[in-house]
């Protein structure tokens, strides 16, 4: 193994230096002996060594057993982002017995080897990283990470499949559950599908049982028509506040009778049903739909007479009698809960087809999306099941276009995931209910999973056309007598290398999903990150894919990108898991970066007391100083950096340790 | 290509040192981004990791001019999405009043600048300092009057 030992070196620092091959990652592009040798050239380095994997067992033993034989008491390890491995690192140094701080990380893979193709030049700028980092090593002081204790309980957001999974499976583990949904009812987009893909089981025979569990679970507290506004603290202890929308039903009072909407003074609903997305009506009071969870009505302020004139005959109080369950008069209420750890699965909507004109969404009367076709096949739907025109008429042909809204230059750049499957059922579905021919236009069919391929295999036997095309246009004007009263798909068929026109009599639009409207505010109020679609930013794509960067803050299901509910569900599953280990940790340890005053030097100038968020920093009038609450510093720096006198420093980022740094990177002739 | 450099003219062509301050939430991990998507961009910077970009004290930007950089960049999280809240705003402050103070020195404004780039803005990593390396290069090495290097190295030596 090369490797240059010094054991001569006589300085209160005794640096070992690692440098990683990392394979090829960093070995490719940096010529790692010769940072090696320039690093075991550096004042108070022992001995440098290169490795292929620093990271492996006989990479970490390596330095482990130098930390030993040659008493080093700094180490420097150059490999990748220090948010990968740096606990890795700190845990050995543990484990040899010295402070876990006295090591720095060097990034010379995400940001060197990777991101430059000169390997004189990329060589060289390790070297300078290697030597600031020995230079800022010498300053480190050893430090303590600080344990606080993990509140229990955990937060879910939003109701739908993954919410529900995940609130399930942390409560039958016994942690309290607080599950906040913004609609009236819990079920999501999952309780508006008919059937489910490939196993075509019915979407609510599966999702009710869950939901029902949900309402009635001992250690689950359902909020719903509520909505988070609040988020503060840290990992194991968030406070947050929850605001409940007026039903202006008493939740404890109302049994789901439903005879206030039998005895509303409207005899036929007026307003479009939100849960049937407006293919049906609804009574300023409804249920959202027959099996909503909880079993409460919704009173519509907006649509209700009492609202509006207050000279309502008031017929629902009526019908409700003595259980006194309407009230006119409620407020919105606000609850304050403590919780530990959250988990976040507000899912997705639907791409609004009203973006891409040429489909006539909106302007022809039978262009649907899939959402609404759900709706129409689902037996509780508006038309009991019936799938019809909007005059009645069954169709006897029906054309579903793919990717509305996904892999488009135009709209949204990402495959939705899903719309090829449901797609597919649909196509099923529809020949199913109506016997129609169906045509499949599609770009791709992407049908990755257990038993989805077959499913296509399938539908290919069962006579449903597919026709491989981007659709250009939907019109309605007819080039030939049999197109009268004919929707006209018109796509080139990429496969027969000509232009197709297709009469049917109904369109589906099979739409890709998106991040939810108030994702960016969403993500703001839990401090997370969006990738730059908007979708809610994973921790590590492929190792990490449930954590986000702020601790305690887990992600599940849609929110993080379009998944089906199979995927959906496995995420929630390991986000609860994730929730779990670590509320069973009991404590949580915490970086102990936090700021303090060095008191003789302060001058009680205050400057400091505004620049901090947190409150953390309070003046005594009788020492005429300054003075930082270690438990309510999060360790930004900000008030170090503000400070005129120098005499805030913070640990780990303490001034000469940035300013060896700088001046070490800069160092080079 | 009458346009190409000679050979002798790119190895010759002057390199400038940028010191990079990022945030440990937002840039920095728009620059591990940037390398896991295998993005490339000169090599001519150095980041230095702090945790927000509220600790980027002005002192650090005159160290590094006082030594040698010939541009300073700052990355933060945008606004309104300080990982501290509202440090990014502070640094926002802080680097108003600095590019005053720069500019009485006669170092000009191009070599220091101020980006909001998130987690996953990997590609502005590179846009932004393609552009600055472009724009710094075009201005040759920072020369600074001999007495204000001595006088700020004495200054911070208390």
């Amino acid at each position: 193994m090369p490797e240059t030992i010094n054991p001569s070196v006589d300085s209160h620092a005794r640096v070992g230096v690692y440098i990683c091959h990392c394979g090829t990652n960093i070995a490719g592009t940096v010529d790692v002996k010769s940072v090696s040798e320039f690093a075991a050239s550096l004042p108070g380095v022992v001995v440098a060594r290169e490795y292929k994997y620093m990271c492996s067992d006989p990479g970490q033993a390596l330095v482990q057993q130098d930390i030993h034989e040659q008493k080093l008491n700094r180490i420097v390890v150059a490999a990748c982002s220090p948010l990968l491995h740096e606990p890795t690192f700190r845990r050995v140094l543990s484990r040899a017995g010295i402070n876990a701080f006295f090591l720095q990380m060097v990034n010379i893979r995400e940001h060197d080897s990777w991101v430059h193709l000169d390997k004189g030049a990329a060589t060289q700028k390790a070297k300078d990283l290697v030597r600031a980092a020995v230079r800022r090593v010498s300053l480190h002081k050893p430090l303590q990470k600080r344990q606080v204790p993990i509140h229990p309980s955990v937060l879910v957001v939003g109701g739908g499949i993954a919410g529900i999974h995940a609130a399930l499976t942390l409560a039958d583990a016994g942690k309290q559950v607080y599950l906040v949904e913004r609609q009236p009812t819990i079920g999501g987009h999952m309780a508006m599908f008919d059937k489910t893909f490939p196993t075509l089981d019915c979407a609510a025979c599966i999702l009710t049982p869950k939901m029902t569990s949900v309402a009635s679970h001992p250690h689950i507290r359902l909020w719903t028509y509520s909505e988070v506004v609040q988020v503060e603290g840290y990992v194991g202890n968030y406070k947050v506040k929850i605001k409940h929308k007026p039903r202006y039903v008493i939740d404890d009072l109302c049994i789901g009778c439903q005879e206030c909407i039998a005895a509303c003074v409207y005899k036929e609903g007026k307003t479009p049903d939100e849960f049937n997305l407006g293919l049906s009506k609804r009574k300023p009071v409804y249920l959202p739909f027959p099996q909503a969870v909880p079993q409460k009505v919704v009173i519509d302020p907006d649509t209700c007479i009492e609202f509006k004139s207050g000279k309502c005959k008031k017929t629902c109080i009526e019908a409700c009698g003595d259980r006194h369950a309407i009230d006119f008069k409620q407020q919105e209420s606000v609850d304050e809960i403590e919780v530990g750890t959250m988990i976040l699965a507000t899912g997705f909507k639907t791409f609004d087809p009203k973006r891409n004109p040429s489909y006539g969404y909106g302007r022809h009367a039978n262009v649907y999306t899939s959402l609404e076709v759900e709706r129409l096949i689902n037996a509780a739907g508006p038309t009991g099941g019936e799938l019809v025109l909007r005059d009645g008429q069954t169709p006897k042909s029906v054309g579903i276009i793919h990717c509305v809204g996904s892999r488009d230059r135009n709209t949204n750049r990402w495959c939705s995931k899903v719309c090829c499957m449901y797609s597919l059922k649909l196509a099923h579905l529809v020949r199913e209910r109506t016997g129609a021919e169906v045509f499949n236009f599609y770009i791709d069919m992407r049908t990755p999973g257990k038993g989805y391929e077959e499913f296509y295999d399938r539908l290919l036997d069962e006579g449903v056309h597919f026709i491989r095309g981007r659709v250009a246009e939907v019109s309605d004007f007819a080039a030939h007598p049999s197109e009268e009263g004919k929707l006209v798909i018109r796509a080139e068929d990429t496969l027969a290398g000509f232009v197709r026109r297709i009469p049917v009599d109904m369109v589906i639009l099979a739409v890709g999903l998106e991040p939810q409207a108030d994702a960016q505010d969403v993500r703001r109020m839990f401090n997370i990150s969006c990738a730059s679609e908007g979708w809610f930013l994973e921790r590590h794509p492929k190792l990490a894919p449930v954590s986000t960067f702020t601790e305690g803050v887990y992600i599940a299901g849609a929110c993080q990108g379009p998944k089906d509910i199979p995927d959906s569900v496995a995420q929630a599953g390991a986000a609860a898991a994730e929730a779990l280990a670590l509320i069973d940790t009991q404590f949580v340890e915490l970086e102990p970066y936090t700021a303090s005053i060095l008191e003789e030097e302060c001058s009680g100038c205050k400057s400091c007391i505004p620049l901090c968020p947190y409150h953390a920093i309070s003046f005594s009038d009788e020492s005429k100083k300054a003075s930082i609450n270690e438990v309510l510093c999060k360790g930004c720096g900000t008030c170090v950096a503000g400070c005129p006198s120098g005499s805030i420093k913070q640990n780990f980022f303490e001034d000469e340790e940035i300013f060896e740094e700088i001046e070490g990177v800069l160092a080079y002739a | 290509m009458p346009d190409r450099p000679s050979d002798a003219a790119i190895t010759q062509q002057f390199e400038p040192r940028i010191v990079a301050f990022f945030c440990n939430w937002c840039t920095y991990l728009a620059a591990d981004l940037a390398g896991t998507s295998r993005m490339k961009y000169p090599p001519n910077t150095r980041v230095v990791r702090v945790m927000c970009s509220g600790r980027v004290d002005p002192q650090f930007v005159l160290d590094a001019f006082a030594h040698g950089a010939d541009g300073v960049l700052i990355g933060g999280c945008h606004p309104g999405d300080c990982h501290y809240q509202e440090g990014n705003y502070k640094a926002l402050r802080r680097f108003e009043l600095l590019k005053r103070l720069l500019a009485d020195l006669g170092i000009e404004k191009e070599r220091i600048r101020l980006e909001w780039i998130s987690a996953a803005e990997g590609d502005k990593v590179r846009a932004v300092i393609n552009d600055m390396v472009k724009k710094v290069r075009a201005l040759g090495p920072l020369k600074l009057e001999r007495d204000a290097k001595d006088v700020w190295l004495a200054e911070v030596a208390v």
